[in-house]
């Protein structure tokens, strides 16, 4: 096909370059070249949210969002929210509220509840549904999604501590 | 100790999944691997008349291109596994590529397998096929019609099998003073679990071995089907389906991908991966319901139940699908009588070829079409003698002390309590109250409506005697193997094969409380065919009711053999002994005692055993219930319909289930939510569409409309438990029961709300404009 490109991006804090071919969609670049399995796919219209990852802090939909554009971009992965020793608060919820059942969706899910608590810390339950708008969850019905979510702005408030991901690594080359 | 049996502990398959680190079929990255593509049929009927793959073989990347003439001979078809008795069923090839002719859109026409994914689709759009169409039928009705195009030679007005069960004679009919006559239509569903289907197989050519990795339900069942597909024996193909997202039905069956994928594997010496796309999935994966529902109910004009008899022609699509056969005639008509006492019941059915993808079970898989027609009955019943449907309801349920009850389908129902699961479901309602706000909002101009479902429904299927007698070509027992490690750890392996329902949690709670070890060191082991000797995987809610229990009878042989050391090493009989939260201690004398692993100790290091004691311990159960299990409850909906706009508001949910004694409340309580939204789904806004050339419409998330969270508010849900009597753990299935009771719910309560308007019925979805024609049409007819 067309000629690969180099890209730079830091995905949770560790720098990565990359050749790809300006057509490769971000999450085939982190499951198949980075080996960041976490980010999943679900449809190919953009309408699951099952690819959910943070570019720059916010919530983007890694399966619409091409490799190239990501280049010199800051990219945070499921990988990189939090582990068993410090997990984030939002993974937290879905764990304590039982906000997943298969999970496949919920890397995603949970990304886009990192980005919605970013901008509204202290989410109505109707603004949490309405904020899961752009993701589909075939198992749960999503009302242990929402309690999740609830469990995450409160834990995040009672910490007082926004609701950032701390970037992990010192952000050296791989 | 606490009881672990009973309590929400927080589930042990949640810190891989929310950190990344589960491994899904899609996962599994493996050195020199390949990736697969499929050329699907953009025709719904049409010859293969030529296919020209040179250009796709010329493409930098490919390593491989297969059509159906490539692999004819060196492949099995894909066979039906569900085979209704006395239905003369027609089971017509299903070639893992076609081979002279489609049969839908989305049949398998070549296989491309390339370094990459994106060289490989780029390959599949070089593939050149000259098809030559033929007339395509989408709809069953129009597919037994004379004149119909045939999809496989010899199949008669596209008929697959004609299936009959009970009995309801026209004198019952004639001699009924009250008939209801009804037409439903459940329209087709597409499952569309989160994760679609994915395969990645490796072959080692040296020892001929086989490992797939593969989106299933059930392994072992995958295992037996492609092995016969393959011609690969089972002791050297391993099927592995540890982290599966989501199946709902549409994972049970064997499909021609994963067979090729394996082939191409084996015959390329390399690891191939095959990842569906949600547009594949769309036309490729089974389907589901799809049924033409005639039904005839009779009854007295005092609100007695005598009769129902439903006709009900089934899509079964364009082959026949591995379960597919048994759920428009076994799953569906065995339960079509319910909760109620009623003397007569019939079916007759027609499961029909058509060219569309084949159906196969989806969440409830029968049960939720019979329950949906009759509890649509009952309303239309209560409505035409003038009572209440509650009241109708309660005069005809089944009484717990009428268990175990004969039906007229010739089930034995286990036991049940249904009017106490009906009463707190009023309660929580508050059903009087919303009966007068109703009336008064109805004197305002604004539509409320109230909902109710009494449902019972089968699941556990077994033992396995009748499994064979109803044709499925299987077993319906589960195995178990607990082996206590000489730590005191243990490690359970079940054959079921749970998918997201959380039994990694639940069946760890199962072993701490019979067997006495903490939670924490119990680890559940399933979906490996090389670890687990055997299994029949998770669906039709079987997995706790059948596989739970075979795992309470291996506990028990640990147990039994652990006595016999126990009361060696206490140097007393063992009818001394007594057993209690993991410590054997002396009858009389409680200081006096072991642990459960002090014994294991023992048992491992083999000293000084008792005579003719083995070492080691471990128990391994093969266990075969001896009856279905008959889970119920109660669901009421209300809702509120805007009359202007045809807009429905759910306004409150309420859901009290029984499944027996509930292991795990938090876990059970997810399994009714994420039913509901399912079978609400199916109520308002789901459905699969078909064009006259029978093009699927609905092709994607755009167009196919999946429930959403902002759809929805709170549900209220409880549970009344009534231990199930037959079963060691007295636990039934909850993993449908949401789907099968909230879409007549929630239909009901629509139909309540338009009462007004006299609208009886209106097809599903109940979209709003579906709603506002039936509530103008209502209208003009007033
Ligand atoms: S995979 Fe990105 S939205 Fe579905
Ligand atoms: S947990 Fe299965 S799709 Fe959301």
């Amino acid at each position: 096909m067309s000629q690969k490109q180099h890209v730079t991006l830091t995905v949770n804090g560790v720098k990565r370059s990359l050749e790809v071919e300006p057509r490769q969609l971000l999450v085939h670049a982190l499951r198949d070249d980075l080996g960041l399995t976490g980010t999943h796919v679900g449809c190919d219209t953009s309408q699951c949210g099952a690819c959910t990852v943070l570019l720059n802090g916010e919530a983007v939909k890694s399966c619409t969002t091409l490799t190239v554009q990501a280049d010199g971009a800051e990219v945070t992965t499921v990988e990189g929210l939090g582990d068993m020793n410090d997990l984030h608060p939002v993974q937290e919820g879905f764990w304590e509220k039982h906000g997943l059942q298969c999970g496949f969706c919920t890397p995603g899910v949970m990304m886009t509840a990192v980005g919605l608590l970013k901008h509204n810390p202290n989410p109505t339950e109707e603004e949490i549904r309405e904020g899961l708008e752009g993701v589909i969850c075939r198992c749960t019905g999503y009302q242990n999604i929402v309690r999740a979510v609830q469990y995450a702005a409160q834990k995040t408030s009672q910490q007082g501590t926004a609701v950032e991901v701390a970037a992990a690594g010192s952000g050296s080359e791989e | 100790m606490a009881s672990v049996f009973g309590s929400t502990l927080k589930r042990r398959e949640d810190p891989r999944l929310i950190t990344g680190n589960g491994q899904y079929s899609e996962d599994i990255q493996l050195p020199g691997m390949l990736y697969a593509s499929v050329l699907r049929s953009p025709h719904a009927h049409a010859r293969i008349v030529n296919i020209n793959t040179d250009a796709a073989k010329a493409l930098e990347g490919v390593v491989a291109v297969y059509t159906g003439k490539d692999l004819e001979g060196k492949i099995g078809t894909v066979p039906t596994a569900w085979l209704p008795p006395d239905s003369n069923i027609q089971t017509p090839p299903h070639e893992v590529l076609a081979v002279n002719k489609v049969r839908y859109v989305g049949d398998g026409v070549a296989l491309v397998v390339a370094e990459n994914r994106y060289v490989a689709r780029d390959a599949v759009d070089l593939i050149q096929v000259t098809y030559a169409p033929l007339p395509a039928v989408a709809e069953q009705e129009q597919a037994i019609a004379d004149g119909a195009p045939i999809l496989h030679d010899g199949v008669e007005n596209n008929v697959a099998f004609h299936w009959q069960a009970g009995n309801a004679t026209d004198d019952v009919f004639e001699n009924a003073e009250v008939i209801v006559k009804q037409r439903f239509r459940q329209q087709r569903l597409i499952p569309n679990p989160m994760e679609p289907r994915a395969a990645t197989a490796q072959y080692n050519p040296a020892t001929g071995e086989m490992t797939l990795w593969a989106t299933s339900q059930n392994p072992h069942i995958h295992r037996f089907l492609l092995s016969g597909i393959l011609g690969i024996p089972e002791n050297k193909l391993r099927i592995v389906s540890v982290d599966v997202g989501g199946g709902f039905g549409a994972k049970i069956a064997c499909y021609p991908d994963e067979a090729m994928v394996a082939y191409a594997a084996r015959d390329l010496k390399r690891p191939v991966k095959w990842v569906e796309d949600r547009r594949e999935n769309f036309l490729v994966t089974s389907h589901g319901r799809d049924m033409v529902l005639d039904v005839e109910f009779a009854g007295t004009k005092d609100g007695d139940f005598t009769a129902i008899r439903v006709k009900n022609i089934a899509n079964m699509g364009a082959y026949l699908s591995t379960a597919g056969p048994g759920v428009p005639t076994i799953l569906f008509g065995l339960i079509v009588p319910g909760a109620y006492k009623i003397p007569y019941a019939a079916v007759d059915v027609y499961g029909v070829f058509t060219n569309t993808t084949p159906t196969d079970a989806y969440r409830g898989a029968g049960r939720p079409e019979a329950t949906y027609l009759l509890e649509r009955m009952v309303d239309l019943f209560a409505a035409e003698i003038g009572k209440d449907p509650v009241e109708v309801r309660r005069r005809n349920l089944i009484q717990s002390h009428e268990f175990p009850y004969n039906t007229a389908m010739g089930l034995e129902y286990d036991s049940g309590n249904y009017e106490v699961a009906l009463d707190k479901a009023l309660a929580m309602v508050g059903y009087e109250e919303l009966r007068q706000k109703q009336q008064e909002l109805r004197s305002q101009g604004r539509h409320l409506g109230i909902g109710v479902t009494t449902y019972v429904e089968i699941c556990g299927l077994g033992p396995s005697q009748v499994a064979g007698a109803v044709g499925f070509q299987g077993g319906l027992w589960e195995s178990a193997t607990v082996r206590v490690h000489p730590t005191g750890k243990v490690t359970v392996f079940t054959g079921a094969s749970p998918h997201g329902q959380g039994e990694e949690t639940t069946f760890a709670q199962i072993v701490s409380q019979r067997l006495g070890v903490p939670f924490e060191d119990i680890e559940v082991v399933h979906g490996d065919t090389n670890r687990i000797a055997m299994g029949w995987g998770t669906y039709g809610s079987r997995t706790t009711p059948v596989g739970g229990n075979a795992i309470a009878v291996a506990v028990d042989k640990v147990l039994e053999k652990a006595k016999k050391i126990a009361a060696h090493m206490l140097e007393v009989s063992e009818e001394d002994v007594r057993f209690e939260d993991g410590k054997y201690s002396v009858e009389g004398a409680p200081t006096r005692s072991v642990t459960i692993q002090e014994v294991t100790l023992q048992a491992y290091l083999a000293w000084n055993l008792p005579q003719g004691v083995e070492p080691a311990l471990e128990g391994t159960a093969f266990y075969d219930p001896v009856n279905f299990v008959y889970p119920f409850g109660t669901h009421i909906c209300v809702v509120e319909v805007d009359e202007e706009t045809g807009d429905i508001d759910l306004v409150k949910y309420v859901a009290v289930d029984d499944c027996g004694r509930v292991i795990n409340p938090m876990v059970a309580e997810g399994q009714v939510h994420g039913g509901i939204v399912q079978g609400i789904g199916q109520a308002l806004w789901e459905g699969a569409v078909y064009d006259e050339q029978a093009q699927l419409l609905t092709g994607t998330f755009m167009d196919y409309a999946m429930p959403k969270a902002r759809f929805f508010k709170e549900f209220e849900t409880a549970f009344t438990e009534t231990p199930a009597p037959q079963n060691p753990l007295g636990v039934k299935g909850i993993g449908e029961t949401g789907t099968i009771a909230s879409t007549p719910t929630v239909v009901n309560a629509v139909m309540d709300a338009l009462r007004p308007f006299g609208v009886k019925d209106i097809n599903m979805p109940l979209t709003p404009e579906r709603v506002w024609n039936a509530i103008e049409k209502g209208r003009q007819e007033a």
